[in-house]
C-alpha cells in the first residue's frame, strides 16, 4: 500500500449529502474481476447525462476544480459494502475524502486502500465549501502525522481522529494482511482452545 | 460486569487485543459470492498465500445471476466470467460452492440460514452489507469490504475495533397488515440513515420475541440502512426450533449441548447500552418510502413531509413527488417481490394469501423472485405458484435480481417500482428507476390495484 504522510493540494467540492456507494460506482460496473478501471465509472450516472455526454453541472466536470482531495456532504459512503467505491475514487486520482460523517464500511475500505477519510465538524465542512466556492484553486493541507486539516490561505485548521493502528498503517504503507499473518500462532492457539470447549 | 448479548459473542471471539488498536476477531463462518471475492483471491495469489481455513467458507452465486433460463450459458460475457472465476477459485482452494443450478443455490443471506450454516453465537462475515441478516439468530454478522475478505482468507480473522452498542425496543401488538418490513422501515424513518453508524444494534421487546425467524431476518437485514454494522436478536425457542434439523446444524446430543450454550446468549439485566430507544407497536402502520434513502419513509396513508431541505428536494425531484402529497392512488407499473430482505417462504405466503382469487392489474409488470432454490421448491409444494400464476404472475428463478439490477432485471427509467428490497437509492434498480420500499403485502396489493392503495381495510 502507498504511504500517506502529508498532502497540500487543490480539491473538488461535492456538496450532496448521503452519497451512497451505488452513486460512487453503480452496480452494473461491478462485473470486473480485478481492481483496475473503476475510475472511469466513478459517479457515472451523475457525471454523464442520459445521452452519455459529460454533465456540465456536476462538479467533477467543472474545469475550475481539480485535485486529489474530494470534499463531500454529510454521511459519505453509506449503503453497499462494495470496495469498488474506494477503488473507483482512488483510480480517479483521489487520495483524501473529507466529510462530516462517513459510513463504517466505506471508512474501513478507504483506509485499506490508502484513501484517507478525514472527518471534520459540520462547521468546518461548511468553511471548506465556502472556501472552494470562492476560490476554486485554493489549497487544503492534510497532515496525517499531526492529524490536522487546514485551509492554506487562511490557516484555519481542525484536528481529526483516526484509529492509532490505522494511522501507523497509512504512514508506513502497511496493511492488515501483513499484521494478521504475523499473528498466526495466536490464532492457532485460539482455535485449539475452542476445540476443547 | 453485566454484559450485553453482543459483548458475550464478541468477547468470546477475541483472539487478542492490540493496545490502542483494534481486536483480532475470530470468524466462524465466511460467506462469499461472485462479485466481491475475485479481487481477494487475486490478492492472495499475488502474495503467494493460501486460504487458511477453507472449511469455514461457503460460496454461492447470487448477485450477478440471471433469473430466467439458468440452465443455459449466461449471455453477458462479464457476468459469465465472474461466475466461472468463482467456480475456479473455489475449486483451487477447496471451498464448498453452491453454484447456479445446485439445489442449495440462492441469495447468500437466504440459503445460509435455511441450510443451518447460520447458528447462534457465531461470528459471520461476507462481502455484502446485508450480512447483518444473520443477526436474527443471535450472531455477530456484518458486511466487509474485499480487502477484509482477503484478510479472512489469509487468517480466518479480522482486525476490527469493537463497535458501540445500541438497543431498539418495540413492545405491544402490531396492527393487522403490519409486517416486520414495516417495523424496520418505521424504525429507520424515526432514527435516520446514520443513527446506527459505529453501533451494533440489538432489537428487543415482545414484537421481536413474537416474530418468526423470517421476520427477524427482515428486521436485522436492514440494520445497515440506519448505518449500523449489524443488528441482532437474542436466540430463543423460535430460533432453536428453526435451526434444529437443518442440513448443517448440529445433530442429536451435540445439538442439545449447543442449545444449552445458546440459551446463555442474552443481554444481562441492567447491562448498559451506549444508546437506547423505544417504540410502541401500536404506532406502526404499513410503510412506504418516498425518497432516495431508506430513512425517507412515511406510513402508507401519510403524506410527504414539508420543509426538509436541499437533499430532500433533490430526492423528491428524482422521485417525481412534491412535498405534502400522499402516495395513495399513485399509479405503479412495476413491483418486485424478492431480495435478501423479503424473499423467504413467509413473504410469498403473505403475498399469495392476498393475491388468491384476485388478478394482477393490467398495467403492472411483476418480478417475483424467490431467495433460493429451496424457497422456490417450497412455493411450488405449497401451491403458491399456482395462486401466483392464476392471478397472472410468473415466478423467476432465485437471485438478487432487481434489488441491485446487476443482471437483466432492471426497472425502466422514470418508472415507479414498489419493491420489497432494501435500498431506494438513485438508479439502484436501473438507471432512472424510482423505488418505493414496502412490505410484500403492500407490493402484492399494489400489483392487484395497479396503484398504491390502503389495503388494510380489506384484510379480514
Amino acid at each position: 500500500m502507498e504511504k500517506f504522510i502529508k498532502l497540500t493540494a487543490t480539491a473538488v467540492p461535492l456538496e450532496t449529502e448521503n452519497i451512497d456507494t451505488d452513486q460512487i460506482i453503480p452496480a452494473r460496473f461491478l462485473k470486473a474481476t480485478d481492481k483496475a478501471g473503476f475510475g472511469e465509472n466513478l459517479f457515472r450516472d451523475w457525471r454523464y447525462t442520459k445521452d452519455e455526454n459529460l454533465n456540465p453541472d456536476f462538479s467533477l466536470n467543472n474545469p475550475s476544480y481539480a485535485g486529489p482531495i474530494l470534499v463531500a456532504g454529510d454521511n459519505f459512503g453509506c449503503g453497499s459494502s462494495r470496495e469498488h467505491a474506494a477503488w473507483a475514487l482512488k483510480a480517479y486520482g483521489f487520495k483524501v475524502v473529507v466529510s462530516s460523517y462517513f459510513a463504517d464500511i466505506f471508512k474501513g475500505n478507504a483506509l485499506n486502500n490508502g484513501l484517507l477519510p478525514v472527518q471534520v465538524s459540520p462547521e468546518f465542512l461548511e468553511k471548506l465549501f465556502d472556501y472552494l466556492n470562492s476560490q476554486p484553486s485554493g489549497e487544503i493541507i492534510v497532515d496525517l502525522e499531526n492529524q490536522q486539516i487546514s485551509i492554506k490561505d487562511s490557516g484555519e485548521a481542525e484536528n481529526f481522529e483516526i484509529d492509532p493502528y490505522k494511522k501507523t498503517c497509512m504512514l508506513n504503507g502497511y496493511d492488515d494482511i501483513d499484521f494478521l499473518l504475523s499473528r498466526r500462532n495466536a490464532i492457532k492457539k485460539y482455535e485449539d482452545k475452542q476445540l476443547q470447549i | 460486569m453485566k454484559k450485553t448479548l453482543f459483548d458475550k459473542i464478541w468477547d468470546s471471539h477475541v483472539v487478542e487485543s492490540i493496545p490502542n488498536g483494534p481486536d483480532v476477531l475470530y470468524i466462524d463462518k465466511h460467506l462469499i459470492h461472485e462479485v466481491t471475492s475475485p479481487q481477494a483471491f487475486n490478492e492472495l495469489k499475488e502474495r503467494g498465500i493460501s486460504v487458511y481455513r477453507p472449511d469455514k467458507i461457503v460460496a454461492t452465486a447470487d448477485h450477478n445471476t440471471p433469473t430466467l433460463n439458468q440452465h443455459l450459458p449466461i449471455k453477458d460475457l462479464l457476468s459469465r466470467k465472474q461466475l466461472s472465476e468463482l467456480t475456479q477459485n473455489c475449486e483451487e482452494n477447496n471451498i464448498q460452492l453452491y453454484g447456479l443450478g445446485h439445489p442449495y443455490n440462492g441469495i447468500v443471506h437466504v440459503m445460509a440460514p435455511e441450510l443451518g450454516i447460520t447458528q447462534p453465537g457465531m461470528t459471520i462475515v461476507c462481502g455484502d452489507s446485508h450480512t447483518s441478516t444473520h443477526g436474527a439468530f443471535g450472531t455477530i454478522a456484518f458486511g466487509i469490504g474485499t480487502s477484509q475478505v482477503a484478510q479472512v482468507f489469509a487468517s480466518q480473522c479480522l482486525l476490527v475495533e469493537k463497535p458501540k452498542k445500541m438497543r431498539v425496543n418495540v413492545n405491544g401488538k402490531l396492527k393487522k397488515g403490519v409486517l416486520p418490513k414495516d417495523v424496520i422501515l418505521y424504525i429507520i424513518s424515526k432514527l435516520g440513515t446514520n443513527s446506527g453508524t459505529g453501533y451494533f444494534c440489538e432489537y428487543a421487546g415482545d414484537v421481536f420475541e413474537n416474530m418468526s425467524m423470517e421476520g427477524r431476518m427482515t428486521v436485522c437485514n436492514m440494520s445497515i440502512e440506519m448505518g449500523a454494522r449489524g443488528g441482532l436478536i437474542a436466540p430463543d425457542d423460535t430460533t432453536f426450533n428453526y435451526v434444529e434439523g437443518k442440513e448443517f446444524a448440529p445433530k442429536g446430543e451435540e445439538f442439545e449441548k449447543r442449545k444449552a450454550y445458546w440459551k446463555t446468549l442474552k443481554t444481562d439485566e441492567n447491562a448498559v447500552f451506549d444508546k437506547e430507544v423505544s417504540f410502541e407497536a401500536e404506532d406502526i402502520e404499513p410503510m412506504v418510502t418516498y425518497g432516495t434513502n431508506p430513512g425517507m419513509g412515511i406510513k402508507l396513508t401519510g403524506s410527504i413531509p414539508t420543509g426538509a431541505g436541499k437533499s430532500a428536494d433533490k430526492a423528491l425531484e428524482y422521485m417525481g413527488f412534491v412535498q405534502g402529497e400522499s402516495l395513495l392512488d399513485k399509479p405503479v407499473n412495476w413491483i418486485f417481490i424478492g431480495s435478501c430482505t423479503n424473499s423467504r417462504i413467509e413473504d410469498f405466503r403473505v403475498a399469495a394469501s392476498y393475491i388468491k382469487g384476485k388478478q394482477k392489474a393490467a398495467n403492472v409488470n411483476a418480478l417475483i423472485v424467490p431467495g433460493s432454490r429451496q424457497v422456490a421448491d417450497q412455493i411450488k409444494a405449497e401451491g403458491l405458484q399456482e395462486i401466483f400464476e392464476n392471478a397472472g404472475f410468473t415466478l423467476r428463478q432465485p437471485g438478487c435480481s432487481a434489488c441491485l439490477a446487476m443482471n437483466d432485471d432492471k426497472i425502466p427509467a422514470g418508472e415507479y417500482c414498489v419493491s420489497t428490497s432494501n435500498r431506494n437509492f438513485e438508479g439502484r434498480q436501473g438507471q432512472g428507476a424510482r423505488t418505493i420500499l414496502a412490505s410484500p403485502l403492500t407490493a402484492a396489493a399494489t400489483a392487484v390495484a395497479g396503484k398504491l392503495v390502503d389495503f388494510t381495510k380489506s384484510l379480514n
